[in-house]
């Protein structure tokens, strides 16, 4: 079975993202003066072969805990829904 | 003692450290390739500078899974001595052989300028030799450079007295204004808790040279290697 994982991998709270700060700056330079807090992280599509969506959620488990994320610094979640 | 110096697509220090480990030091040292199956029987093994795989994910993320890393691990897990500097340590936190995480600069900029260090701990052979009360100027130039570890980590460094050298001001004072990129306690070198592993983003392979105007980087290879030497 196919399946398709989105994965969003996010600077963890306590830690001080200054791309999210400087894009914070930039739209409240646009006249957006509501928008509070920017935080930027990325955005993950992985396509895969496994045998069920447990299995694929292992897999994508451990992509993301290997690879993906830095734990010491970042936060994953992920949705993963058959193709 | 055999050095092999680590070259990964995208690393643009390595001929820098060669030159200072092979002419300002006079050390005997080679050059090994990501791939590489052996380290060639290289005692100490150096991960340059510069950008590996582009710094794509995150800055050593994929270096890290080189083949040759696997050899580097089990050499660090064996007492090996390792030592990166720059792109290097950001690849050595990646594969977990130093603790913490180097994260972008807090003013969002890549900063290229000589940086101000001073000695922490002297019990680790990178500054063993140093004198804690002098001030080293060494070239910086990183994007990603920001030292991050949770307040568990630090006292655990502390505890261990992990810290080798942080960012000061001219003066040598520990203070904000040395603290370029926002590193916790301005940490800029660090290493393992058997101190076999060292990481620091200044690089001391720049300022070996009189011709380049700078050598304070040659107390701190001395100290280094006169330590290492002993123990090989």
């Amino acid at each position: 079975m196919k399946f398709r994982a989105e994965i969003d991998v996010m600077p963890v709270k306590e830690i001080l993202d200054p791309q999210g700060k400087a894009v914070k700056l930039g739209l409240t330079n646009l006249g957006l003066k509501e928008v509070s807090n920017v935080r930027i992280g990325k955005h993950i599509l992985l396509e895969l072969e496994a045998d069920s969506e447990e299995a694929a959620a292992a897999k994508v488990e451990e992509a993301c805990k290997r690879l993906l994320a830095n734990l010491v610094m970042e936060d994953y979640s992920y949705k993963i829904t058959q193709e | 003692m055999k050095i092999g110096v680590v070259i990964f697509p995208g690393s643009n220090c390595d001929e820098d450290i060669f030159y200072a480990l092979k002419d300002a030091m006079k050390q005997d040292v080679v050059k090994l390739w990501h791939k590489d199956k052996d380290l060639h029987g290289c005692d100490f093994i150096v991960l340059p500078g510069g950008f590996s795989y582009g710094d794509y994910l995150r800055s050593g993320a994929i270096a890290r899974f080189s083949p040759v890393m696997e050899l580097v691990v089990e050499h660090a897990q064996k007492g090996g001595y390792v030592l990166g500097i720059c792109n290097g340590f950001q690849i050595l936190t990646e594969a977990g052989l130093l603790p913490g995480a180097l994260l972008h600069n807090k003013s969002q900029k890549f900063v290229c300028k000589n940086a101000y260090i001073r000695p922490v701990s002297r019990t680790a052979a990178l500054t063993a030799g140093l004198n804690t009360e002098q001030v080293f100027k060494i070239p910086v130039a990183h994007g990603e450079g920001r030292y991050f570890a949770s307040d568990e980590l630090l006292k655990e460094l502390h505890d261990n007295d992990q810290i080798l050298f942080k960012y000061c001001d001219e003066k040598g004072e520990w203070n904000e204004a040395g603290n370029f990129n926002g590193s916790a306690e301005n940490i800029a070198g660090i290493c393992n808790k058997q101190k076999n592993v060292f990481g620091m983003m200044p690089h001391p392979e720049r300022a070996v040279d009189r011709q380049l105007g700078n050598t304070d980087g040659i107390a701190i290879f001395k100290s280094l290697f006169n330590f290492t030497n002993q123990m090989v």
